[in-house]
């Protein structure tokens, strides 16, 4: 059975999206109509500028409500997601202790250009995010948070020097995709320096998914809205499978 | 319309004079290698050298290399000036093609090299002074803007793309125009030169690029028929240098924190102290408003609980201005609409915390923030807490107000995005313009118990960090939660013990330790 869907706004199957856009041109009926036949080719059936607003200097943002006509099976949807198993923090922190039997090393940084350290103190800071404690708090966990704008370079430098178990990456504001570059680096770098196999990798931030962050050569990539006891778990889950497979030595050191 | 205890905000004031008292011998017994290159460049030296190296640079570091810079760099350029009678111009570019020693050339007289000193130093504030006074004029032709001022910020990595960007914005109302540093700029112990067309996340300061869109800004307030005021960022190692490029090219605020870099950037926290007195101290000159960077705090800690620590830090930022010779008017106090969103009474408290800086500060024209922290991509909620924000500052009187923009945490403002954000904005303060005036506060109630509570936490504060020593309150981690030890971070190898013969003719020409008008 497919089970196609389409935008809702009131009635199921009515398509309705609203969009919003600069045009370059100045405000009046052609712009209007250049407005229409934007959507128009995007397959937006019925597109009514419900807002047009001069900008000045020959550029005019328009507001558009219209139809979408393109559903989606989703039963064809595959979304590869980070595996995480459903674990508070009391339980992480006794796993760790049970089956690891030292506090798991993380280090964390914000790098290349990026000043905005929101999603990761979100999940390291003592804090954390909606109620959810971040990693700090735990016994299971020891953390180094490197802050904003850490070369690549020196996160793996400081993940070396504190034998890190797992490195967390955040990339929040971007400009020409630079977030990709800088995250394709430290890849390159772990590898590099034989470290790569070592550490649970894992990126986040809002342009995050983690298929993108599995392409890249991550273990896993988490967007908005991820707690920290998420994070934890899936650290924890992997040490724990790595310790468990063939060679079995990524527990104790 | 705030009461307060009067007694605890003049003991805050007075711990805060003590605490930056404290320091002072320390800044006075030292200088950097920075605050050099900025004497070096207000005698009017540019430009770059055979490899690049900016030629304030490669004179500072041949007298560094040469053991002669605890004299001053104004120390040898002076004598030079007046042996030779050319222009610093000419022996910074006779040092950079490594056909003049300033350090061999036979000594003047103490007194004659003096007197060279001061007239270069003289003719360097002519300059800043001329910029002061053709700001007032076009101030005084066009009529002063009502605050709260919109302040809208550019970045696109590309001086020219950022004029374009400017000038839409102040056609759409901004007031103030930031041109946003390339990202790490801060970091670098040199001043790019030129003009530049790359950078990420922002556009690199450069003399010229200061002088681009000082030029740019000045055919929009024609344009429009009111003085659209131009800001750069004075934090991070070049902090003296780029305070003084923005003294010469008319920049009418800076950035320009006492501690910023130290927390935010992990400059070395001897080096910082040192230079924002340098800094400041040109930018006083200048009549540039100074913007404080409590506000990062508040990206870190949490905003309800962590408030008196921007309380403090206001004080110590004003007290280290005023020792700098800046007038209250000059000091642009920070702070931030930083509290979460699902917090019950959170606009009485963020309203509560606002008036508890506006009237600890009555002179200042207070830097107020727009949310950062709890933007979460949804644009439309965004939306309506920056006209939250925009109704608290407006009817609490903040003076330099940073346009909230909806699709903050996303994407550097698109056209359309700084257009909502500035429509929000002015429709807000228009709908609200005298709020203020219309409604008392309930004595005793959540908000004068809010501000009275956060007053004493920064007392108590102040009070620890007097004990301690500033310093040591800093490698502590009483700022934002970030430790930074004295000997720590980058920079500390351009801080140097002044000698006893030590010329630095600003320090005489700038008025000092007042905070006279």
């Amino acid at each position: 059975m497919s089970r196609v869907i389409l935008p809702y706004g009131d009635t199921t199957g009515d398509g309705a999206v609203q969009l919003s856009f600069t045009l370059p041109v100045a405000a009046g009926p052609a712009a209007r109509e250049a407005a229409r036949q934007i959507c128009l080719r995007m397959n937006l059936e019925n597109p009514q500028v419900v807002a047009m607003r001069d900008l000045g200097g020959g550029y005019t943002f328009f507001i558009v409500y219209a139809r979408a006509t393109q559903g989606v099976d989703l039963d064809e949807l595959r979304v590869p997601e980070a595996r995480v198993p459903n674990w508070s923090r009391e339980e992480v922190d006794r796993i760790v202790a049970e089956r690891i039997g030292r506090p798991i090393r993380v280090v964390g940084a914000c790098t290349g250009t990026d000043a905005h350290t929101v999603g990761l103190d979100a999940i390291l800071n003592m804090k954390g995010y909606r109620g959810d404690y971040g990693l700090e708090r735990y016994q299971g966990f020891r953390v180094w948070n490197l802050g904003s704008q850490v070369p690549n370079e020196t996160l793996v430098a400081r993940a070396q020097a504190v034998e890190a178990d797992a490195i967390l990456v955040s990339q929040v504001v971007t400009q020409k995709n630079v977030h990709l570059a800088n995250l394709t680096e430290l890849v390159d770098l772990l590898e590099a320096e034989g470290m790569r196999e070592r550490v649970v990798l894992v990126c986040g931030g809002p342009r995050i998914t983690h298929e993108l962050a599995v392409e890249l050569g991550y273990d896993a990539g988490f967007g908005p809205g991820t707690l920290p006891s998420q994070v934890a778990a899936f650290i924890v889950q992997t040490l724990l499978e790595r310790a468990d497979g063939p060679d079995g030595t990524a527990g104790r050191r | 319309m705030l009461h307060v205890d009067p007694e605890q905000v003049t003991r805050a004031r007075d711990l805060a004079r003590r605490i930056t008292g404290a320091v002072m011998p320390f800044i006075e017994a030292h200088t950097t290698t920075a605050i050099e290159r900025a004497v070096v460049r207000l005698f009017g030296v540019e430009g770059a050298g055979p490899d690049g190296v900016p030629l304030p640079n490669l004179v500072v570091s041949s007298l560094q290399e040469g053991g002669g810079l605890g004299r001053g760099a104004a120390f040898w350029l002076a004598n030079g000036c007046a042996r030779t009678g050319r222009t610093p111009q000419a022996l910074a570019e006779e040092v950079a093609a490594g056909r003049l020693d300033l350090m061999q050339l036979p000594l003047l007289s103490e007194a004659e090299i003096r007197a060279e000193a001061q007239r270069l130093a003289r003719a360097a504030l002519e300059r800043i002074h001329r910029n002061r006074r053709t700001r007032e004029e076009l101030i005084g032709r066009y009529g002063e803007r009502p605050s709260p001022w919109l302040y809208v910020i550019v970045a696109t990595g590309n001086i020219y793309e950022d004029v374009v960007q400017a000038q839409n914005a102040a056609r759409q109302g901004a007031d103030v125009i930031a041109v946003i540093r390339s990202t790490a700029q801060s970091l670098l112990d040199y001043v790019p030169e030129g003009a530049t067309t790359e950078g990420f996340g922002g556009t690199y300061a450069t003399q010229e690029n200061f002088r681009i869109m000082r030029r740019a800004l000045d055919e929009v307030s024609e344009e429009l028929g009111r003085y659209v005021r131009l800001t750069n960022y004075a934090s991070g190692l070049c902090m003296p240098e780029i305070a003084a490029l923005g003294a010469l090219e008319r920049l009418d605020m800076m950035l320009s924190d006492s501690m910023y870099g130290i927390l935010f950037r992990d400059i070395n926290p001897k080096r910082t102290l040192i230079d924002q007195h340098f800094a400041r101290m040109i930018q006083a000159e200048a009549g540039i408003i100074i913007n404080t960077g409590e506000d990062n705090y508040l990206t870190t800690a949490d905003a309800f609980e962590a408030a008196h620590t921007v309380l403090a830090s206001q004080f110590i930022n004003e007290q280290f201005a005023h020792r700098s010779g800046m007038a209250d008017a000059q000091i642009g106090l920070g702070h931030a609409f930083e509290m979460d969103p699902e917090l019950e009474d959170g606009l009485l408290y963020q309203m509560a915390d606002a008036l508890l800086s506006r009237v600890c500060f009555p002179n200042a024209p207070l830097k107020y923030m727009p949310p950062t922290r709890f933007m979460t991509g949804d644009i439309f909620m965004g939306h309506v807490m920056d006209a939250m924000f925009n109704l608290t500052s407006v009817a609490t009187g903040q003076q330099i107000h940073l346009v909230g923009v909806l699709t903050e945490a996303i994407h550097t403002p698109y056209l359309h995005d700084r257009f909502l954000a500035l429509e929000n904005a002015r429709y807000v303060f228009n709908n609200a313009r005298h709020f203020a005036a219309e409604f008392q506060l309930v004595p005793g109630g959540r908000i004068e118990r809010r501000a009275a509570d956060v007053l004493a936490g920064a007392v108590a504060l102040l009070e620890s960090i007097a004990e301690t020593g500033l310093l040591q309150a800093i490698a502590a981690g009483v700022f934002a939660g970030i430790r930074r030890p004295p000997e720590g971070g980058k920079g500390l190898d351009g801080v140097l013990p002044r000698s006893e013969d030590y010329l630095n003719p600003f320090y005489d020409l700038c008025r000092k330790g007042g905070g006279a008008a």
